[in-house]
């Protein structure tokens, strides 16, 4: 399934992790903001539109070459994710539903790493329940006026442009109708964020609410069809899964790596800890889970690329990596002993990092009943 | 301006095994890297390129067929051309015969303004083909070169000596040898792996580049290696920078990690 192009790409993302993201992972995790020079390294490098199309600004390559460099630069840095997430969440709703001038106006730079763009779906009422949106957008003329409360929203208080949700029928039976998709520029009036949220792990991650109190958005800024939004958005969750299933092989990778070396050089009893049993046991298991969230993640992103319909698959990759790095990075700290505990050794700030995984991009609990649905259908 | 940039595919390890008999490297089995000098030397030739809008940078190797991944990473990096001089009777060049090879293929390219080479070769240590070349191609030379930026029509480069630096105006048609100080070399982009896949790259042999066979190979080498060693390798030390407070602050912790103290 890989090409020798996509052992380039992974060497180009292993030697940008290992000279850009790791030497400040720890002064990002602790300042919660990536550098401006970071951005604009991930843009020369065309890493901001890996999947972009050449037209609208990106590399036009396909979803495994996103995988790794996902895979690469979270295996370092699991909050890196937010230096990408031009090619999955934040530029997927463009690309797939955007009308030309859309692409033009807001795709383009975002491929280009010239602006930063959220995806506001979340709210508090609406969580694993996205359908349940309170978000309100009534017509006037020209005009949608919305009000309401996104909550969670990576990148809220740095977003140029946000994709929101709101109904814009209240009176549909089922409530997942008459939910449409917004463009919604940062600068209008009637937008803010909230607090950035105080987090436990993926500080570099910046997350707040956004705030929509009678904010005017033009009609042609709605993005797709109107009252087709809900399907929007689980569409695009598809390959946003596949991405979350990558960040999460690259933590899991991550933290087997700092176990296999810390293994190596804690001495315990007269010898490395990697000699006694229960230890290589340990890494065994995790490098066995580590491997079969590869193959999965690898997989389904190769079905993507053959455009195939993978919302099962991208479900089981999702689920089973995201779990996968928890556990890894659970075991891994078990080795470290006490001194995984602090925040000298990586594996603290790893620990930390992966326990969003389980949650963001629909929870584990939500993966399984879209994976069981499917499989009862058939 | 037209760059013409020598690299070479070196293994990627210190622990370089060599054919006893021949004293010549065995490639197989270790992965292999352009040479760091040549990533210094194209870095360079890019950035010349982008302060003359119009240059080219073609990269010219001498190598197996398998050189082809290298050359496929200098592109990347944003090189325009590349060309592979490859033929079973270049097997076993020393540095003359090498540079016999590439000021031909050099010739065949046409009018170069600009060479380039890294000082030299990881797996080799001679520094001898960059000078070779210049002298084949009868075009001055700089090498070790630390700086380098064009004016007016000219190149104003730093050379580096043991103790210090010679500031060289140098007229072009010119060849300079790279040392790791000059920059620090860009990483491919992602739009430039996939363009590298689609490019063609010139593969020319002994005849192409209208070579006698008595000027390259094994045979017409006049080195001849009587024994070749890896030197034990000397442990990779860190140097901590700051002020005396931070280094020791550093230094403790670091130890502390360790299980030192
Ligand atoms: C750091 C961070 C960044 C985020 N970024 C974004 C973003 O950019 N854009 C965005 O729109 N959202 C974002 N989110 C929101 C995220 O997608 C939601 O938190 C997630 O979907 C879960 O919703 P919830 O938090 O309301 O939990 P709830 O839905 O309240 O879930 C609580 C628990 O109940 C379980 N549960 C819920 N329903 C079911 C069911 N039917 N069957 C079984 N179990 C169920 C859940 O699995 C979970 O364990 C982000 C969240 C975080 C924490």
């Amino acid at each position: 399934m890989f090409e020798k192009k996509h052992e380039m790409i992974r060497k180009l993302a292993r030697e940008f992790a290992e000279r850009e993201l790791a030497p400040i992972a720890v002064e990002v995790d602790r300042t919660g903001l990536y550098p401006k020079a970071v951005w604009e390294k991930v843009a020369r490098y065309g890493l901001s539109g890996i999947t972009i199309p050449r037209e609208y600004g990106g590399a036009g390559g396909d979803y495994k070459s996103l995988a790794i460099v996902m895979e690469e630069f979270c295996a370092k840095d699991v909050s890196s994710a937010s230096l990408l997430m031009g090619n999955s969440l934040s530029g997927a709703p463009y690309l797939y539903f955007g009308t030309e001038e859309q692409k033009r106006k807001y795709l383009v730079p975002l491929a280009e790493g010239r602006t930063i763009a959220s995806f506001g779906l979340t709210e508090p009422g609406a969580g694993s329940d996205s359908g349940a949106t309170s978000t309100v957008a009534r017509e006037d003329g020209d005009a949608y006026v919305l009000n309401g409360r996104k909550t969670f929203i990576t990148m809220g208080p740095l977003c140029d442009y946000a994709v929101i949700f709101a109904k814009t029928d209240t009176g549909c039976k089922r409530k997942t109708d008459g939910i449409t998709a917004f463009i919604v520029e940062s600068g209008w009036k009637g937008f803010s964020s909230g607090k950035p949220e105080e987090k436990l792990g993926i500080h570099g991650s910046i997350t707040s609410d956004i705030i929509l109190e009678d904010l005017r958005v033009p009609k042609e800024n709605v993005l797709g069809e109107v009252g087709k939004g809900f399907h929007l958005a689980m569409s695009i969750l598809d390959a946003g899964r596949v991405t979350v299933a990558a960040q999460s092989l690259g933590a899991a990778k991550g933290a087997l790596d700092e176990a296999v070396k810390y293994a190596k050089e804690r001495v315990q009893f007269g010898q490395p800890i990697a000699r006694f049993q229960n230890t290589q046991f340990a890494i065994a298991d995790m490098a066995t889970k580590v491997e079969a969230a590869r193959q999965l993640v690898y997989s389904v992103a190769d079905k993507l690329d053959r455009k195939e319909k993978v919302t099962t698959e991208a479900a089981m990759a999702k689920l089973f990596a995201s779990e996968t790095a928890v556990e890894v990075a659970n075991k891994s700290l078990q080795i470290h002993g006490g001194y995984g505990y602090m925040r000298e050794y990586a594996i603290e700030r790893i620990y930390r990092d992966a326990r969003i995984l389980p949650i963001y991009e629909g929870t584990s609990e939500i993966q399984r009943l879209v994976i069981g649905a499917n499989i009862l259908k058939r | 301006m037209n760059i013409v940039v020598c690299a070479k595919q070196v293994p990627n390890s210190t622990q370089v095994k060599t054919n006893p008999q021949t004293g010549t490297i065995i490639r197989e089995g270790v992965e292999s890297v352009l040479n760091p000098d040549d990533a210094n030397a194209l870095e360079a030739a890019l950035a010349l390129k982008e302060a003359s809008p119009g240059s080219t940078v073609t990269v010219v190797t001498m190598g197996p067929p398998q050189a082809d991944d290298m050359l496929r990473e200098c592109l990347a990096m944003g090189a325009d051309d590349a060309v592979l001089l490859c033929d079973r009777r270049f097997a076993g060049s020393d540095t003359w015969a090498t540079s016999n090879a590439l000021a031909a293929g050099i010739r065949k390219l046409g009018q170069v303004d600009v060479v380039l080479a890294g000082r030299q070769a990881t797996d080799g240590d001679t520094a001898q083909v960059g000078p070779q070349l210049a002298e084949r191609l009868d075009v001055p030379q700089v090498t070790y070169v630390m700086a380098c930026e064009p004016k007016d029509g000219k190149l104003l480069v730093k050379r580096q000596l043991e103790d210090g630096y010679e500031l060289i105006e140098i007229g072009t048609p010119c060849l300079l040898t790279a040392v790791k100080e000059l920059n620090e070399p860009r990483y491919m982009s992602v739009r430039g792996v996939y363009d590298a896949y689609d490019k063609d790259i010139r593969v020319w042999g002994l005849d192409d580049i209208g070579l006698a066979q008595d000027r390259v190979g094994l045979d017409a080498s006049p080195t001849h290696v009587f024994r070749s060693f890896t030197p034990d390798p000397k442990g990779k030390g860190v140097i901590l920078e700051g002020s005396p407070r931070d280094v020791a602050g550093a230094l403790a912790a670091d130890l502390r990690r360790r299980h030192l103290i």
